[in-house]
C-alpha cells in the first residue's frame, strides 16, 4: 500500500445558492483554494474525480459541465460517481494505490434547494415497491427513530442533545447554515415536523460543494508539516429491501469499522449523520468510545450539502490533524436511506 | 433583479418495467386482492418477497398468502405531504407487519390526526376500487378491531394470469437557474444583443458565456457584444420526425461561428434548400418581430443566407 494523505480542503455552503445547478462558479474559488494551500497548479494534479447527481437539479450531465472549472484542455484524467464526493475520495485514493498518479483533488457539488430534496430522493428506493409512494426521506428517517425509541434504544431527549451539542459547535463554524445552541427542554419544546423527529433533528436542506487534495509520500511533504496520513478507509452498503433490515442498527457502519481492525484511539470523529437519532446509531455501530469528540464543526445537522456533506466529514477531521489538535480522527460518509451505506476513513498525523 | 433567470422545469417519465418471476406473483397478489409475501431461507416470513434470499442469495419461490390484516410497528406523521404521496393531506406512514408476517411493509394509514396514531395498533388494508396490480393497488391501511387469528400463512397458489409489468409515472419538479452568464446572456437576447465573454487567460470568446472557460479553468469575465453574422462551420440534415418537432424534415441544423466568436452555435439554416447548405456557408440571424422577443434564444427564428462569398476554409479550420 503506497501512503496517501488528506492535504488540502475547501468547502462552501449555503442555504439557497442562486446560480446553475453545474455550479461551475462555486468550484473554480473552490480550486483556487486548493491550489493556494498546496502551491500547486492544475497540471500537478494527477486526477480529478467528483461526486454529483443530476437528479438533484434537474440538469442533465451536469458533472461533464462542472469540469469547466477545472479547464480541460489538454483533457485530464477524470471520473465521476454519483455518490457523496467521500465515495470519489475512495476512487481517488484506489487509483493512487495502482501508481498511475501521485495526486488527485476530489470534489462533490449540488443544489439541493432546486428541487424538493426529501422527495427527490424517494428516487433512489425500490422502484417496485416503494417509489411510486414517494416515501420522502424525512419519513423513513423518522421511522427509524421511533424504532428505536419504541425499543428503549434512546430516546427523545437523547435526541435533543446531538442537536444542542452540533448547533452550539456549529457557531464556531464560518459554513454553518444553521447555528445557535439552546437547551434540550427548549428544544424538546418545539412541535414535530415528522413526529418523533422535529426540523432541528433533521440536516438542513443546503447547497454547496467542496474539494479535498490527496497526495502521496513526499508530494504530501511539501505541502503540510503534518498530513492527515489515510491509515484506513473502507466501505460497505446494506441491501436496498429496508424491510429485511434492522433499521434500529447500520451493519454496514459496523462492518466497515471492523474491517479497518475497529477504531480504537480515534480522538475526534465527525460522522455523516442527516439526522440526530442516526448519530446515536453511528457511535454505537462504529464502536467509538465514551471520550470521542463528536462533529467538532457542528456536523451535518448544522449544514449537509447533498453529495458534498460526507466528503466534508472527511475534511473536516483531516484539519484537526494538520493544527495537531489530534493524532488519530475519523470522517464518515453515509449515503442512501435510513444509514444504508456507510464509509469510514481513519487519518493519523505523524510528526516527522 | 434576481441575479439569475429561474423557471420552473418538471422532468417527468413513465418507467414501464418488467416484474419478473418473484415481484410478479406480489404484484399479482395485490391486483387479486391478496397479500403474497415468501418465506425465506431463516423461516422469516417477508412481504413484499426480496427477489433474492438474503442470507443465501438464491432465488426466492416459497410464496404464502397473508391476511389483509396487520399491527403498526412504527409510524410517522407526514404534516407537509409531497406530490405523489397516497394522501395529499397530512396522513401517516408506517411499518406494518401483516399477520404471519416477520418483516413490516411501508405503507400509509388513513387516520385523521397523529392522536390516532400508535405503535401496536391494528389496522387493515383499505384496497384500491379498482386494483391493477402495482403498490397503489393497496389504497392505504385503516385502523381496525379484528384482532389477528394466529394462523400459520397459507401456501400460495400462482395464478394462470400473472401480471408481468408494471408502470410508474416518475415526474420531479425542480426550479431551474441559468448561471449568471447564461442568465446575461438570455437577456441580452432580448434587447436583440447577443452576448458573449472573453477568456483573461487565453482571449477565446464564448458565446453563450461560460461561468469559467474550459481551457484554462478561470471565470470569462469580459463582456463581448457579437454580430449577427457568421460560417456555417458543420451541419446535419434531420430527417427524422421526433417527439416535439416544430418544423417539417428535411432542415438543416447548423454550428454556425459568429464573427469574432470562438465557439459555435447551434442553430436552424432556413430560406434554402438542406441540399444547398455548405461549410463555409456565411448566414445572418432572422429575428422574430420584437414584440415576440423573450429571453430565449426563439427570439432568433433561424439563420439565413447573408448574401456573401462563402468564407475561407482557413478562417474556421480551427472551430471544427
Amino acid at each position: 500500500m503506497r501512503d496517501v494523505a488528506v492535504v488540502g480542503f475547501a468547502q462552501r455552503q449555503m442555504q439557497n445558492f442562486d446560480g446553475s445547478p453545474q455550479c461551475v462558479e462555486l468550484l473554480v474559488p473552490l480550486f483556487a483554494e486548493c491550489y493556494e494551500q498546496t502551491g500547486w497548479t492544475r497540471k500537478d494534479v494527477g486526477f480529478w474525480c467528483s461526486g454529483s447527481s443530476d437528479y438533484l437539479a434537474g440538469r442533465a450531465f451536469s458533472f461533464v459541465s462542472a469540469i469547466d472549472s477545472i479547464g480541460v484542455l489538454p483533457p485530464v484524467n477524470e471520473s465521476h460517481v454519483e455518490m457523496d464526493a467521500a465515495w470519489a475520495l475512495y476512487e481517488a485514493w484506489l487509483k493512487i494505490q495502482t501508481g498511475e498518479v501521485d495526486t488527485a483533488i476530489v470534489f462533490g457539488f449540488g443544489k439541493a434547494s432546486a428541487g424538493v430534496l426529501r422527495r427527490t430522493l424517494a428516487l433512489q428506493l425500490d422502484p417496485y415497491t416503494m417509489t411510486p409512494l414517494w416515501p420522502d426521506t424525512v419519513s423513513l428517517a423518522a421511522l427509524q427513530a421511533r424504532l428505536g425509541i419504541d425499543a428503549g434504544q434512546w430516546d427523545e431527549s437523547a435526541m435533543a442533545e446531538v442537536v444542542n451539542r452540533s448547533l452550539t459547535d456549529a457557531e464556531k463554524n464560518e459554513y454553518a447554515i444553521r447555528a445557535g445552541g439552546s437547551t434540550v427542554e427548549d428544544l424538546l419544546a418545539r412541535p414535530m415536523f415528522a413526529d418523533p423527529l422535529r426540523k432541528h433533528d433533521c440536516a438542513p436542506v443546503t447547497d454547496g460543494a467542496a474539494a479535498i487534495v490527496l497526495a502521496t509520500g513526499d508530494r504530501a511533504h511539501e505541502v503540510r508539516e503534518r498530513p492527515a496520513w489515510i491509515t484506513g478507509l473502507s466501505t460497505f452498503s446494506d441491501g436496498l429491501q429496508l424491510n429485511t433490515r434492522d433499521l434500529t442498527r447500520s451493519e454496514s457502519a459496523a462492518r466497515a469499522a471492523a474491517a479497518l481492525g475497529g477504531l480504537d484511539g480515534v480522538e475526534i470523529a465527525e460522522l455523516h449523520a442527516p439526522f440526530s437519532h442516526q448519530e446515536l446509531i453511528l457511535r454505537k455501530e462504529l464502536g467509538l468510545a465514551d471520550d470521542v469528540r463528536l462533529n467538532p464543526s457542528g456536523g451535518p445537522l448544522a449544514g449537509n450539502p447533498m453529495f458534498t456533506g460526507g466528503a466534508i466529514r472527511i475534511g473536516e477531521a483531516a484539519r484537526r490533524i494538520w493544527d495537531g489538535t489530534a493524532d488519530k480522527v475519523l470522517g464518515h460518509a453515509t449515503s442512501g436511506p435510513a444509514l444504508q451505506q456507510n464509509l469510514v476513513c481513519v487519518m493519523e498525523g505523524r510528526n516527522n | 433583479m434576481t441575479r439569475t433567470l429561474q423557471a420552473p422545469v418538471t422532468v417527468a417519465f413513465d418507467y414501464t418495467r418488467s416484474v419478473g418471476p418473484v415481484l410478479g406473483r406480489f404484484f399479482t397478489g395485490l391486483r387479486d386482492r391478496r397479500l403474497v409475501g415468501a418465506r425465506l431461507s431463516d423461516g422469516r416470513v417477508v412481504v413484499p418477497p426480496p427477489e433474492f434470499d438474503p442470507t443465501t442469495h438464491a432465488a426466492v419461490a416459497e410464496f404464502v398468502d397473508l391476511p389483509d390484516t396487520g399491527t403498526v410497528t412504527s409510524w410517522t406523521w407526514v404534516s407537509e405531504p409531497v406530490a405523489g404521496q397516497p394522501f395529499d393531506r397530512p396522513f401517516a406512514f408506517a411499518l406494518v407487519t401483516p399477520d404471519g408476517a416477520d418483516a413490516p411493509i411501508l405503507h400509509a394509514v388513513d387516520v385523521a390526526s397523529a392522536d390516532e396514531m400508535s405503535t401496536g395498533m391494528r389496522v387493515k388494508v383499505r384496497w384500491a376500487e379498482e386494483t391493477q396490480g402495482h403498490l397503489t393497488d393497496i389504497a392505504c391501511w385503516e385502523p381496525t378491531s379484528d384482532a389477528a387469528t394466529g394462523a400459520a400463512p397459507e401456501t400460495s397458489v400462482a395464478s394462470d394470469d400473472p401480471v408481468t409489468g408494471i408502470i410508474t409515472p416518475t415526474s420531479v419538479d425542480y426550479t431551474y437557474a441559468a448561471s449568471p452568464e447564461e442568465s446575461a446572456f438570455f437577456r441580452g437576447l432580448s434587447e436583440g444583443r447577443i452576448l458573449g465573454q472573453r477568456c483573461p487567460a487565453c482571449g477565446k470568446v464564448y458565446v453563450p458565456p461560460r461561468s469559467a472557460c474550459p481551457v484554462d479553468g478561470v471565470p470569462t469575465t469580459e463582456e463581448v457584444e457579437l454580430p449577427d453574422i457568421g460560417t456555417v462551420t458543420t451541419f446535419c440534415i434531420v430527417n427524422v420526425p421526433f417527439l416535439g418537432q416544430k418544423i417539417t424534415p428535411p432542415y438543416v441544423s447548423a454550428y454556425i461561428l459568429l464573427d469574432g466568436a470562438d465557439i459555435a452555435l447551434q442553430h436552424l439554416i432556413l430560406d434554402i434548400p438542406a441540399d444547398e447548405v455548405r461549410m463555409g456557408l456565411r448566414v445572418k440571424a432572422h429575428w422574430k418581430p420584437r414584440d415576440e422577443w423573450g429571453t430565449s434564444i426563439e427570439n432568433i427564428s433561424h439563420f439565413a443566407p447573408a448574401d456573401e462569398p462563402d468564407a475561407d476554409y482557413d478562417t474556421y479550420k480551427h472551430h471544427l
